[in-house]
């Protein structure tokens, strides 16, 4: 007896092991298998990289401040020194012109704009200001959603009705007129505002974060609920009421963990279209305000240019659709891996 | 059905209501805004200041100016503006509503046409190389910001390029309305069509091939194919045709949400003088009464578009009727 189970057990180091996988790992590792969004998670990076370094740009190879007008100011063109702002360019041989792309990353490599400030270090601070608003917007516009929906969807019956009605009523308003309001509302208000003890000012990039956080919360609300709505209804949230749990709990440690990976796909194709909000108002005027510059507010400036020198408003677009196209197939990559019935969907 | 239709659009009456008293209380009611001083003009004294305020029912307590701003606004349509004395903002927004329907209704032709094609494209070319590049494009289109590929035609039809043979017809920036000069009024929203479509191409094009992939599996189509149809009748009479529900429900929302002021990038851009052009003026002057018209409606394009939507939803699908 004691023989044959000598021999049906496998030496140890020969066994195979066999290790649990939680879903994350598998969905992580669906993901990095995915060469496509990778490589646009690596392109994302790479702008936020390149944007945070901003100054150490100004500082280190343009050699000036991005915030200074430099009207009068010279820069050196194949060794020779000449203005930046030169008269009598452009087709119409008229006032005054900003010097065009050089293609040195020296010496304004991207050209100056009407102040004669340096194009390719305005851009890399204007992309810190539309990452920063971009992404703080989605993730607060995720947050408040996802809890406005644990709410409704776990307590449902009134609360539900009302809050979803409330959701509703906001997506109703035109998307950017509402923006518009509420931004023409904040910044007529020059002085800032008092949130208790917190102040702020109205150039402020909390403005333009808030509103653009706000006017999407309803978006991110519906899909959200949904999911809430299917989670409240399984077995395993029976157990834990029948077990006693508090609401607390029962939302917190029950629901939310099954209904953040919805979260999680919603959150890079949000921050894209926050992205693309924060450049449509910036543009109309409505968003960053001086002294900040964003990616909306370049192209905006280099309106008047459009005709002598585009790059500068060619420039900033060419960040934005790269920030926007990577975060949108890094998000479909994530969608991808985390969401089965996609790949249900495509068919396989 | 009829219940539901009747559910629906007291539902929607309701949220038009609420959205109206939001709308008067943002621009009327928050501290620092003074309609009465907007009226009077630079430096009034307080007899004007009084006289203005009781002239325009501005010293009546809140729910009487609420009605007489909606009094204004929908029966006698005489809601002065503050920036341009004398200017009627009803007329004025009817004015420019046909600029609008041009541009948007030119551009969803676009859109629906290459949205189809492209869609259907790419999923009957799956597994091919066409079906990643056609989808790649799509991409691209909604990621670019439409006043940034706006700006950016501008400078090449007509800057860089607009001497050149290719795009020597594009006429001036600016409308020319339709029964003024038919030819002008195309050549002239020809750029802004495209332009304005080519975010909803990639959105429709995308959201059309996930659900054409979808159908492809359904017992019906398998059906279709086992009685032997062709296949390009297969696609049209019953994959495409299923796929088209949720295309048609996004394309109502989109439809009324672009009517309703949506368009207004692209207006701004190519000085369009619709009524996105004439909202974004009125917010640079602080013209709180065109902006309340334009918001109050816009939404009640909105809310309308999506009770038709639900609607037609409940008509074309059964199941999402309610008992």
């Amino acid at each position: 007896m004691a023989a044959i189970i000598e021999q049906v057990e496998a030496p140890a180091d020969l066994r195979p092991e066999v290790v649990g996988r939680n879903p994350w790992a598998l969905a992580a590792r669906r993901l990095w298998r995915n060469r496509i969004a990778m490589v646009a998670l690596g392109l994302f990076l790479f702008i936020v990289v390149i944007c945070v370094a901003a100054p150490l740009y100004a500082h280190f190879v343009a050699h000036l401040n991005p915030f200074t007008p430099n009207l009068n100011g010279t820069t050196v063109i194949n060794g020779k020194v000449v203005p930046v702002m030169q008269q009598g360019g452009g087709t119409l041989k008229l006032g005054e012109t900003p010097i065009g792309p050089t293609w040195d990353p020296y010496h304004y490599a991207l050209g100056a704009d009407d102040l004669g400030r340096d194009v390719a270090a305005l851009v890399l601070y204007g992309g810190r200001s539309s990452l920063l608003i971009g992404i703080g917007s989605a993730l607060i516009c995720c947050a408040v959603a996802t809890v406005v929906a644990l709410i409704a969807g776990y307590f449902g019956g009134v609360t539900d009705s009302i809050l979803s009605r409330v959701m509703d009523i906001i997506w109703a308003f035109p998307l950017y007129l509402l923006a518009i309001s509420i931004g023409t509302e904040l910044l007529t208000h020059s002085q800032g505002f008092q949130f208790g003890p917190l102040h702020v000012s109205a150039s402020s990039l909390w403005v333009p974060t808030i509103i653009i956080a706000f006017v999407y919360i309803p978006y991110v609300y519906r899909p959200i609920r949904g999911q809430v709505l299917s989670v409240v209804r399984k077995e395993f949230v029976e157990a834990a009421i029948a077990a006693g749990s508090s609401a607390w709990r029962l939302i917190f440690s029950e629901v939310l963990p099954n209904v953040v990976s919805t979260v999680i796909v919603l959150l890079p194709l949000m921050i894209a279209t926050t992205i693309l909000t924060e450049a449509a108002l910036s543009f109309l005027g409505i968003g960053v305000q001086p002294p900040n510059v964003s990616w909306g507010t370049i192209i905006s400036g280099g309106e008047d240019l459009l005709y002598t020198r585009p790059w500068v408003s060619i420039a900033p677009g060419i960040m934005i659709v790269l920030t926007v196209l990577s975060l949108n197939v890094f998000g479909d990559g994530v969608r991808d891996a985390l969401d089965p019935r996609a790949k249900l969907r495509v068919g396989e | 059905m009829l219940t539901f239709i009747v559910r629906r659009l007291a539902w929607t009456v309701l949220v038009l209501f609420v959205i109206s008293v939001i709308t008067f209380f943002i621009f009327f009611k928050t501290p620092g805004v003074d309609p009465a001083r907007a009226l009077a003009g630079r430096n009034p004294n307080a007899q004007t200041l009084a006289e203005i305020r009781a002239q325009f029912g501005l010293n009546r307590p809140l729910p009487v100016q609420y009605l007489l701003m909606m009094k204004q606004l929908f029966v006698t349509r005489s809601l002065v503006s503050y920036s341009n004395q004398g200017l009627l903002v009803v007329p004025e927004l009817a004015a420019a509503a046909p600029a609008t329907l041009s541009l948007v209704f030119g551009a969803a032709v676009i859109w629906v046409v290459v949205a189809i094609v492209m869609g259907v494209a790419a999923a009957l070319l799956r597994g091919t190389w066409l079906d990643p590049v056609l989808m790649i494009l799509a991409l691209i289109g909604i990621s670019a910001p439409v006043f940034w590929v706006g700006t950016l035609a501008n400078y090449i039809t007509q800057g860089a390029l607009h001497n050149s043979f290719l795009f020597r017809w594009v006429p001036p920036l600016g409308y020319t309305p339709f029964t003024q000069s038919p030819s002008q009024w195309f050549l002239g929203l020809l750029i802004p069509w495209i332009t304005l479509s080519i975010l909803y191409i990639g959105l429709y094009a995308r959201v059309l091939r996930g659900s054409l992939l979808e159908v492809q599996n359904e017992d019906f189509v398998r059906t279709a194919r086992a009685k032997g149809l062709r296949e390009s009748r297969v696609v049209v009479r019953h994959t495409l045709r299923n796929s088209m529900i949720t295309f048609v429900s996004l394309f109502g929302l989109d439809f009324g949400a672009l009517v309703a002021g949506g368009a207004l990038l692209t207006e701004v851009v190519f000085s369009i003088h619709g009524i996105g052009y004439l909202t974004w003026q009125a917010f640079q002057s602080l013209d709180l009464p065109t902006i309340m018209a334009t918001v109050v409606f816009g939404a009640f394009f909105i809310v309308l578009a999506n009770a038709l939507v639900d609607v037609a939803y409940a008509w074309l699908d059964p199941r999402v009727r309610p008992t």
